[in-house]
């Protein structure tokens, strides 16, 4: 790839809940083509940070900058979703009354997503031919017509990375993917993750240390909403001010 | 192909026959058996039923607007009684219009105005002499309302029991404002005692014939209008809005354009019915158009089924049609009656008689006998 610099940039973000500052003066760059790891306790602010990205929080201050100098402060969810970036949820969030294929069909990027368009458009073979694909990616290729209501936690996970993957955005935002999945799906989901940082940049949101593990090239560490330390996976635990926080908290709860 | 698509296929298929079967029925065979038979005849079907029927089926036009913003978008709009009654008024004051020196006081104004002493016919009446702007008014009118009330509302991001308030909110003010005589539009009593249209007296059968074919028929096109819809991608959004609305957001579309066109064809349908149901009735009051009424469509659409075209159809009409049973008989129960047949609805079989209807298909008894459990209801019910 020959782009250089960040896909995004993140600085001096604050979010304020009523005083509760969920993300104080951060600071957070991911460049392209890079799988990013954030990790961090309860209330370290990991969701809000993407809840920014996206759109769906609006910081007090700070900058958003996506790709070369695009400010994303101000923009609707839908209209930054536009632009390249896909988010993930923690919970599933499906089209349950839909059927698998349906729900990859209205995830996929088009050129136009208003009501007019939609009402009109047909499939195109190409199309149909991306979702195929996106359908054997996921592991959900034998089931295209089943509702998605009906597929087990794993696959919904699943079908939801699928649907990001369709909007071909240049930056996947991703919550928690492995929560509640098996041992299997756990891996499966690790190299369905790293195969995707091929093409796309990744953040991911994980609790989870032995999948950090896995797949993690830099990892990010929050406290606090801010970033305390940040590399790659031995210096992170190396580090005393994380162990500090993590081991503070567990005697916390064992108290 | 898996079995979940070919049940669904085979779903479909039904649905379209009996969409034909039923159409002949209402189309052809009720208006051919109240002209052909004669009157003493088992098989004549009187001016009275015929008349019945067409009021029936210009509400299952608007329990279809109404099932394609609630039962498949899942807004829950309690004001949908305002657009009926906008299209209503629409047409009822053209109505008016042509009445002429035949009113009881003899004067070109509408009885009511010559009552309240009004002078002169306010200007907003003028354009209803003409029968074009009374139709398209009653159409667009709604429309309009609707876009201008929705932009605001889906703009604000107003959702869920929100806007169900807000929209029972909206049909309380519009009763209260059609029921004033300064607003010159009939007060309580509304507009009534019309006598002709374009012309034909509303009072002779064949005219009311008419009236019915153009009612089946408009349904049938309201029901053409609603299934592409459905079938569409945009119908799709619909239902996924109604599934997870972030989704929908976050995959790059603005569900509060999607909702906003749901909601002004939903609104234009409803206006579409009023404008039906006035020749046909002969009168349009405020209590037509209120509170209760607009809960009373929403009953419909639960009784025959939420998220089928056909489930809004059955409801409108069955629910009417025992309503005119019920009242007939027991007047003072019919409130009760359909308290608790929402009560049943809501507790028993919540996706209607279609959902019913389905669950005692062969297949799901089957089911039924191996899990000891219902068949699944649609994910949706339980909102």
């Amino acid at each position: 790839m020959s782009e250089k610099g960040s896909i995004i940039y993140l600085e001096g973000v604050v979010v304020d809940y009523d005083g509760f500052k969920a993300l104080n003066q951060l600071n957070f760059i991911v460049n392209y083509n890079e799988l990013r790891v954030v990790i961090g306790p309860n209330g370290a602010g990991k969701t809000t940070l993407l809840d920014v990205i996206c759109g769906k929080t609006k910081p007090a201050t700070g900058r958003v900058i996506f790709g070369k100098d695009l400010d994303l402060i101000g923009k609707r969810e839908d209209e930054i979703a536009k632009l390249g970036i896909g988010r993930k949820f923690q919970a599933p969030s499906i089209y349950g009354n839909l059927t698998v294929w349906e729900n990859l069909d209205l995830s996929l990027k088009r050129d136009s997503k208003g009501v007019f368009a939609t009402l009109l458009s047909r499939s195109m073979a190409a199309e149909r031919e991306r979702i195929d694909r996106t359908l054997e990616t996921i592991g959900l290729k034998d089931v295209p017509h089943r509702r998605a209501g009906a597929l087990s936690h794993g696959q919904k996970q699943w079908l939801e990375i699928g649907m990001v993957i369709l909007q071909d955005p240049a930056l996947l935002l991703i919550d928690e993917p492995v929560a509640g999945m098996t041992d299997k799906e756990t891996e499966q989901t690790g190299v369905l993750l790293q195969s995707l940082a091929e093409k796309h940049a990744v953040v991911v949101i994980e609790h989870d240390m032995e999948f950090v593990r896995q797949i993690a090239r830099t990892v990010t560490v929050l406290h606090e909403g801010t970033v305390i330390c940040e590399g790659p996976v031995e210096k992170v635990q190396a580090d005393d001010r994380v162990r500090e926080i993590y081991l503070g908290r567990q005697k916390v709860a064992h108290a | 192909m898996s079995a979940d698509a070919t049940d669904r296929h085979a779903r479909n298929g039904a649905e379209g026959l009996t969409f034909w079967f039923v159409g002949l029925f209402l189309l052809v065979i009720l208006p051919v058996l109240n002209v052909l038979p004669g009157e003493d005849s088992w098989l004549h079907v009187s001016d009275f039923t015929l008349n019945r029927f067409g009021k029936f089926l210009a509400f299952a036009i608007l329990a279809l607007g109404l099932d394609l913003i609630w039962g498949y978008t899942g807004i829950l709009s309690l004001g949908h009684g305002v657009f009926f009654g906008l299209g209503a008024y629409c047409i009822g004051m053209h109505l008016m219009l042509t009445i002429g020196k035949e009113s009881v006081y003899g004067s070109d104004l509408p009885d009511f105005m010559v009552w309240n002493q009004v002078k002169e016919l306010p200007l907003f009446w003028k354009p209803f002499y003409s029968f074009f702007v009374a139709v398209f008014g009653a159409i667009l009118v709604p429309t309009l309302c609707a876009l201008l009330f929705g932009y605001l509302a889906f703009r604000s991001r107003i959702k869920g029991v929100y806007f169900a308030i807000i929209t029972q909110a909206v049909a309380l003010s519009a009763w209260l404002v059609f029921n004033r005589n300064e607003t010159n539009l009939g007060g309580t009593n509304g507009l009534t005692d019309f006598k002709q249209i374009l012309g034909f007296r509303l009072s002779e059968p064949g005219t009311q014939r008419v009236l019915y074919v153009i009612t089946v028929l408009a349904l049938g096109g309201a029901y053409f209008l609603c299934r592409w819809i459905i079938q569409s991608r945009t119908g799709k959004v619909l239902i996924a809005i109604r599934d997870s609305e972030q989704r929908v957001l976050f995959s790059g579309y603005s569900p509060s354009n999607y909702k906003l066109f749901v909601f002004v064809v939903s609104a234009g349908l409803a206006g579409l019915a009023g404008m039906l149901y006035v020749p046909q009735v002969g009168i349009i009051t405020p209590a037509q158009i209120g509170v209760l009424p607009s809960l009373e469509m929403v009953i419909w659409v639960a009784v025959g089924g939420r998220g089928t075209l056909i489930g809004a159809i059955i409801g409108a009409v069955g629910v009417n049609f025992a309503r005119s049973l019920l009242t007939n008989y027991f007047p003072e129960l019919w409130p009760f009656f359909i308290g608790g047949l929402f009560i049943l609805v809501v507790l028993v079989f919540p996706d209607g008689l279609v959902g019913l209807a389905r669950r005692l298909t062969p297949e799901s008894l089957r089911g039924l006998a191996q899990s000891g459990k219902p068949a699944p209801a649609s994910e949706g019910a339980a909102r």
